[in-house]
């Protein structure tokens, strides 16, 4: 390898970045702006739902009990529906999404002590959503029953509504949540928010600027040229990986800074590592841009192929523990699962390589099967 | 005033016979691209197929170790209680550390510490207290197993102290309480693979009606072929809407095949609504996203820029589209700008149309913000074009 033509190459690519302005400094904003705006968009604090209710009852306990739902956080109360069948519209367009419907003889049965079933509907089109719905009427149930458990077994058996209260609840269980003790979505998103944006950027940049030349034709030159390959895809792709690290820095500063993210570990060591991963991902750009001929094709089957990895099969929403037997095996063979490790061991639990060594393997790994490949497959004289 | 009759069909003709000519031209020309094609058909089947299969924000099987200081039947049988599918239980510790350093090194979720005397306290009705640890990396799951140790704790508590006061379960059915009767509309089983194939199968839609009319448009400025086309005696109408109509057809046919060679029957994702009314609405999204791929396009001059602008205004519009994060979650802000994403829209009318069976009586707000951006931005498009010829 002749590091004086690797050089050139790398020069030349680095002026023709710098010099498409729109293009290089969208290198920059993209990720940027995505991780701004993902970083604060992406929460799944369900809260605010609208709901409906209908009284069949309408007596003071059945008041009391839509109290429950009215002064709710979790509520947003939409307002009071006769009756069930004009809920229909409602819940099937969006202006409610659960309802609670109260029974006939609500009061009655429960001063006569027998239990009452009250109805939730609960619009399942979005069925997270729904999950969190349910969770939060399940509380807001079983603490209004408690109250009326508690009242009628202190009248029952003579005790005082506190005694019976905590009879009943015998039980206290301290929560401790590590690692984020507030549970911030921010803190837990935007790390691995760096992760995801370095999978999707890098082979997009690394893939346009192959498939360019390839587009253009210019690429007619290296072939004619004395260049080895090896020497050409080193230079070529540099300044890719460059563009990328200084961004993963970027993305580092914008965690810290903008969503006052935790940053425990050890900042060298992140850097190393995410240099590592820029390199395995401008990988898979290389990968891409040998298969595919145009630059639509390149991004296209760039952006599909990086993102949902990048999104489903990397522990972002979804520890990899919580997938299916067929999804972990999956998610075990992308590069992207071993970076979030790294990122969240880094930044929210301060552990360093003695712990995440072996991520740090598999992507060395990775990063060199993927340029190997690349290597092997890029001809200078296509057969065509 | 029969001549000017006529005069007006043959430029009628003409007119239709040119767009045809076009939209030929750029079939044949996306036609030619076999990796591009390979690629749309792999994105519309098996893309849509592993979004779908994916995942779900639920606690599922989360890795439960119980640090067990009593040893008791009553702390066994509280352990036996955390059971798939939210919780599974992987094994006990014998320290704290231990449990930490599970927890460390991700192979634990959820630690339990379990006092020593728990059941001697539990039965004798002392308070007793217990203690989790969970890895809340993941704020969300951290929330949820968290609120499901506490709901398992509880109704654990309450049987003990149910049983002690001499009640068992089966007599809480003879006193006052509120059961919770849920019924989850739409999707009873809540089946996330209804919601994920949609979505995204929406995503897709709205990249590729993006990103091909753009490209369309780009590789003919990037190579010069638009100065042919300037030449011809057709007008930019009928250079533009070609690129759209071709495009939409190709995109038309994927959304197809999706649903129904993989959404339905890999899913059995329902279509209780009009499927013609799910395909007008398609192409009308399709035609409306586009014209933000052609306001691309006369931004860009070559395809690198055009990629990255697309992705720059793809990443805004899926976030406010509530694909990922349901709208109910979002800032106040937030869900105001999310009127002016079309894919927002699109998302209400293809759930309405697809899950709720909703017609056009309940949807045409939606639709009618579909047509006004698509409107908007073709009009933007078609004038930032004129004035670069």
């Amino acid at each position: 390898m002749n590091l004086k033509r690797v050089l050139a190459v790398a020069s030349r690519e680095r002026r023709e970045i710098v010099r498409d302005r729109l293009f290089f400094t969208l290198a920059f904003v993209v990720p940027t702006a995505l991780m701004i705006i993902f970083g604060f968009g992406l929460s799944f604090d369900v809260e605010n739902v609208p709901l409906a209710i209908v009284d069949y009852d309408g007596s003071a306990m059945s008041r009391d009990y839509t109290y429950q739902y009215t002064t709710s956080r979790y509520f947003d109360f939409q307002g009071m529906v006769r009756d069930e069948r004009d809920l229909v519209p409602l819940i099937t367009d969006k202006n409610v999404r659960a309802a609670i419907v109260i029974p006939e003889k609500f009061q009655e049965n429960l001063l006569a002590g027998r239990p009452v079933s009250v109805q939730t509907l609960i619009d399942g089109a979005f069925p997270f959503r729904a999950q969190t719905i349910k969770g939060y009427v399940m509380g807001i149930n079983s603490a209004y029953s408690a109250g009326l458990l508690a009242d009628y077994l202190a009248q029952k058996k003579g005790m005082s509504r506190e005694r019976a209260l905590e009879m009943l609840q015998p039980l206290t269980l301290e929560v401790r949540h590590l690692y984020n003790q507030g549970l911030e979505s921010d803190w837990s998103m935007a790390p691995k928010l760096i992760g995801f944006l370095l999978m999707v950027c890098p082979p997009l940049l690394t893939a346009l600027g192959v498939v360019r030349e390839k587009e253009t034709g210019a690429i007619y030159n290296i072939y004619s040229s004395t260049i080895t390959r090896a020497e050409y895809l080193t230079g070529k792709l540099t300044p890719y990986v460059v563009v990328s690290a200084l961004n993963s820095l970027i993305l580092w500063a914008i965690a810290i800074k903008v969503f006052d993210a935790p940053f425990k570990g050890a900042p060298l060591f992140f850097l190393a590592a995410s240099i590592l991963y820029v390199v395995c991902t401008t990988g898979i750009g290389l990968m891409v841009s040998v298969l595919v001929e145009t630059q639509v094709a390149a991004t296209l089957v760039t952006f599909i192929t990086t993102v949902i990895p990048a999104v489903l099969y990397s522990g972002m929403l979804v520890p990899v523990a919580s997938l299916d037997r067929a999804a972990q095996t999956v998610a075990h063979m992308l590069p992207a699962m071993y970076y979030t490790d790294i990122v969240l061991g880094c930044f929210l639990k301060g552990v360093g390589p003695r712990v995440l060594w072996k991520d740090v393997v598999v992507l060395a790994f990775y990063a060199a099967a993927l340029f190997a490949t690349g290597y092997f497959m890029f001809r200078k004289r296509p057969n065509a | 005033m029969r001549k000017e009759a006529r005069d007006m069909l043959t430029r009628t003709v003409l007119w239709g016979r040119r767009l045809r000519v076009m939209t030929v031209k750029e079939l044949l020309q996306f036609s030619r691209d076999v990796v591009l094609i390979l690629f749309m058909a792999y994105t519309f089947t098996a893309d849509v197929y592993l979004g779908g299969q994916g995942v779900s924000l639920e606690l599922r099987r989360a890795a439960t170790f119980f640090l067990d200081n009593d040893h008791s039947y009553t702390s066994r049988e509280l352990m036996d209680r955390f059971r798939p599918s939210s919780f599974d239980f992987s094994g006990e510790v014998s320290s704290p550390a231990e449990g930490i350093a599970l927890l460390d090194r991700g192979d634990a979720m959820v630690v339990f510490d379990i006092p020593p005397r728990f059941e001697e306290l539990l039965l004798t009705g002392k308070p007793a207290s217990l203690q989790v640890q969970i890895d809340s990396t993941n704020s969300v799951l951290g929330l949820l197993a968290g609120s499901y140790c506490s709901r398992i704790v509880s109704a654990f508590g309450m049987e003990a102290g149910l049983r002690r006061m001499g009640l068992t379960a089966e007599s809480l059915k003879h006193m006052p309480m509120i059961v919770d009767e849920q019924r989850v509309w739409f999707n009873p089983n809540e089946d996330d693979r209804w919601f994920m194939s949609i979505a995204e199968l929406l995503n897709v839609v709205t990249l590729f009606a993006m990103l091909l009319p753009a490209a369309a448009m780009v590789r003919e400025k990037e190579r010069g072929t638009v100065d042919q086309l300037l030449v011809t005696p057709l007008s930019t109408l009928q250079i533009m809407l070609p690129k759209v109509l071709a495009m939409t057809l190709v995109i038309m046919i994927g959304v197809n095949i999706s649903l129904f060679g993989i959404m339905r029957p890999f899913f059995h994702v329902p279509i209780r609504g009009s499927v013609n009314l799910f395909m007008a609405v398609t192409a009308l999204y399709v035609f409306a996203t586009s014209g933000l791929g052609l306001l691309i396009a006369t931004i860009a001059r070559n395809l690198g820029q055009a990629a990255m602008l697309t992705v720059m205004s793809y990443g805004p519009m899926i976030f406010l589209s509530g694909a990922w994060t349901p709208p109910e979650a979002m800032p106040k802000l937030f869900r105001i700008l999310m009127v002016t994403s079309p894919l927002h829209h699109y998302i209400d009318v293809s759930f309405g149309v697809l899950l709720k069976g909703a017609g056009t009586s309940l949807l045409w707000d939606s639709i009618l913000g579909m047509a006004a951006f698509g409107a908007v931005l073709f009009g933007l498009g078609m004038w930032r074009l004129r004035r670069q010829f």
